[in-house]
């Protein structure tokens, strides 16, 4: 049987405001364990939640951003369980009447086309705090700095029908929140991480098969993975005459794979109620449009402009506007490149990202500054250097010597474009290959093509790589005709 | 509305009390008894009526985003029952 994959995904993005959702505790990542966890954060008896202004002005951001309506009025909930990382034993939440409602947002798939994927709904909660098990003994250690960080959780429609468009809508809502600099979107440090659920039918069925949710999602690749491997142990028990039941699973990526997390205590019984200790948020219109007119282009306008204004594929456009500043990058090498969009692209997504990715480094912190890049591009296009020299300059720079400039005088590294000079090599090389030089002559023009390579490639490294390649094949061409 | 003593159970688990078999009978009753007189409620007609998230029909205040908390940890973890290396320890939770 042909069967068809559901998904939808919960984003959680951490908002990245300087103090708590409901506290004036600080929010900062890796800080000493409890230093940051106040008397609200501990659900002290006494104390009263007071909504951060700004967790509100980001998630309308969020909501205009992703084309949603934004309800004029919301209300925070108590999300009611017991676990020692939650000390009110409830989480502030929202749930009947939630920050966003329905919004949408289009992503690319691999053969090119767009998809459209809708956002049921997104609202704010309060995160828990971190219980550590190991390095405690018989005890868990409880460390509340997490308790009350500020999240937005994004829920997805189920949507999608494979691990590589949940991956795409993840990476979408990963570039937006970047773009917003609403969410740092750290991964490794839990700032921006999913729950996947998960189902399959029948390809041709309407209704829903059983769905199982996934969590502990935290890299694009842990997605990617988790989903095809529950999607098999779906189908096999459904091949095998079973029935998949409904349950949260956790994904395990040393094993690749997902293991129940049922047990009897733990069916979900959260009985929601409006929080008595927090008022109905309440957003008017000129609020809305506000912060409307300070939205930053997105994504995907972004990406049609570089199209239209630098004339640059869809391609190339996509993957320079997904991160917001390789796109700034972009921007300012081009200013000093005088405007050689294309050149710029090249060096941005080929050897600065293979660099950087290599040394695990964001673009922000390149050793080669944009301008810098722009100056070696220029270098390029007005033939003081080969692509083959540039290259060659670029590490260079990368290791701190200097501009282009400067490293091409340095190292004497300019490209000869001096006729004569350029002739006495052809002449040598052809004096030093009279083999070679036979053979060309009595071969078919297709096979010469092949065969002139040979003469470059020596001239070239007599050059030291500097001859200028263009006028050594034309000069070669010339030289080695038989008439 | 009258309650089994199942669901006694279950919301006492929810709570995480713990009642004493003796006891859930009387239970069993007193809360089917407010669950009674909560239920004459559904004789008014609300169809056109908005459920009430809280009794004061004002907005809620907001606060700047600023950090007025400082470090109190050590004031805290004096009342707490047991710490260590500035962790609340509790009994062992294996996932």
């Amino acid at each position: 049987m042909e069967w068809e994959t559901v998904i939808g995904l919960e984003i959680h993005a951490q908002l990245a405001t300087r103090s708590k959702i409901f506290s004036g505790a600080a929010t900062v990542y890796g800080a000493e364990a409890n230093v940051q966890a106040c008397a609200v954060d501990l659900g002290l008896p006494g104390v009263l939640p007071v909504l951060n202004a700004k967790v509100v002005e980001m998630a309308i951001r969020f909501g205009l951003a992703v084309n949603a309506e934004i309800p004029s009025r919301s209300v925070f909930a108590r999300k009611n369980y017991f676990y020692p990382d939650l000390p009110k034993g409830y989480q502030i939440s929202q749930y009947e009447h939630p920050i966003v409602s329905k919004g949408r947002i289009d992503i690319k798939l691999e053969d090119g086309s767009t998809k459209t994927i809708g956002i049921t709904r997104a609202h704010l909660e309060e995160d828990a705090g971190k219980s550590v098990h190991e390095g405690f003994g018989n005890f868990t250690g409880i460390d509340l700095n997490r308790a009350g960080t500020p999240l937005i959780e994004i829920v997805s429609e189920p949507d999608m029908r494979s691990a590589k468009e949940a991956v795409a809508y993840m990476k979408k809502i990963h570039s937006i929140v970047r773009y917003l600099e609403i969410c740092d979107g750290n991964m490794q440090e839990g700032s921006f991480r999913c729950d996947a659920n998960v189902s399959i039918r029948p390809k041709g069925q309407k209704e829903f098969g059983t769905r199982s949710e996934l969590k502990n999602l935290n890299s694009f690749k842990f997605v990617e993975l988790a989903i095809n491997h529950e999607v098999e142990r779906q189908i096999d028990i459904l091949e095998s005459g079973g029935k998949v039941i409904q349950e949260t699973r956790l994904y395990d990526p040393n094993k690749n794979e997902t293991r129940s997390m049922r047990s009897k205590e733990e069916a979900n019984d959260y009985r929601y109620f409006p929080d008595p200790d927090l008022l109905p948020v309440e957003i008017d219109k000129e609020t809305i449009e506000r912060i409307r007119s300070t939205l930053p282009e997105l994504p995907d306008a972004k990406k049609q402009r570089f199209m239209d204004e630098y004339r640059l594929s869809e391609y190339d456009s996509e993957i320079l506007t997904a991160n917001k500043d390789m796109a700034a990058y972009f921007e300012k090498a081009i200013q000093s490149a005088d405007g050689e969009a294309k050149l710029c692209a090249n060096w941005i997504m080929g050897d600065l990202s293979a660099v950087l990715n290599r040394e695990n480094r964001d673009i922000m912190e390149s050793p080669v500054t944009p301008e810098m890049l722009g100056g070696l591009i220029l270098r390029i296009k007005d033939n003081t250097i080969s692509s083959k020299i540039a290259k060659e300059i670029f590490e260079a720079m990368w290791d701190g010597e200097g501009d282009a400039g400067t490293i091409i005088e340095k190292k004497g590294l300019r490209q000869v474009t001096d006729a004569g000079a350029i002739e006495k090599l052809v002449d040598e090389v052809i004096v030093e290959s009279p083999a070679q030089v036979e053979q060309y002559q009595n071969s078919t023009p297709e096979k010469q093509g092949k065969l002139i390579g040979y003469f470059v490639g020596q001239i070239m490294k007599k050059s030291q790589g500097k001859a200028n390649p263009e006028q050594v094949n034309e000069l070669l061409i010339n030289k080695l005709k038989t008439d | 509305m009258l309650l089994h003593k199942s669901d006694i159970d279950k919301i006492a688990w929810l709570a995480r009390l713990a009642i004493a078999e003796h006891d859930v009978s009387n239970y069993t009753r007193d809360l089917s008894n407010i669950l009674d007189l909560v239920e004459q409620m559904d004789q008014v007609e609300t169809g056109e009526i908005e459920a009430m998230a809280h009794p004061l029909e004002i907005p809620a205040r907001l606060r700047p985003d600023e950090i007025t908390e400082n470090n109190q940890k050590d004031h805290f973890q004096q009342v707490a029952p047991a710490v260590k290396n500035g962790h609340y320890l509790v009994p062992k939770v294996i996932e």
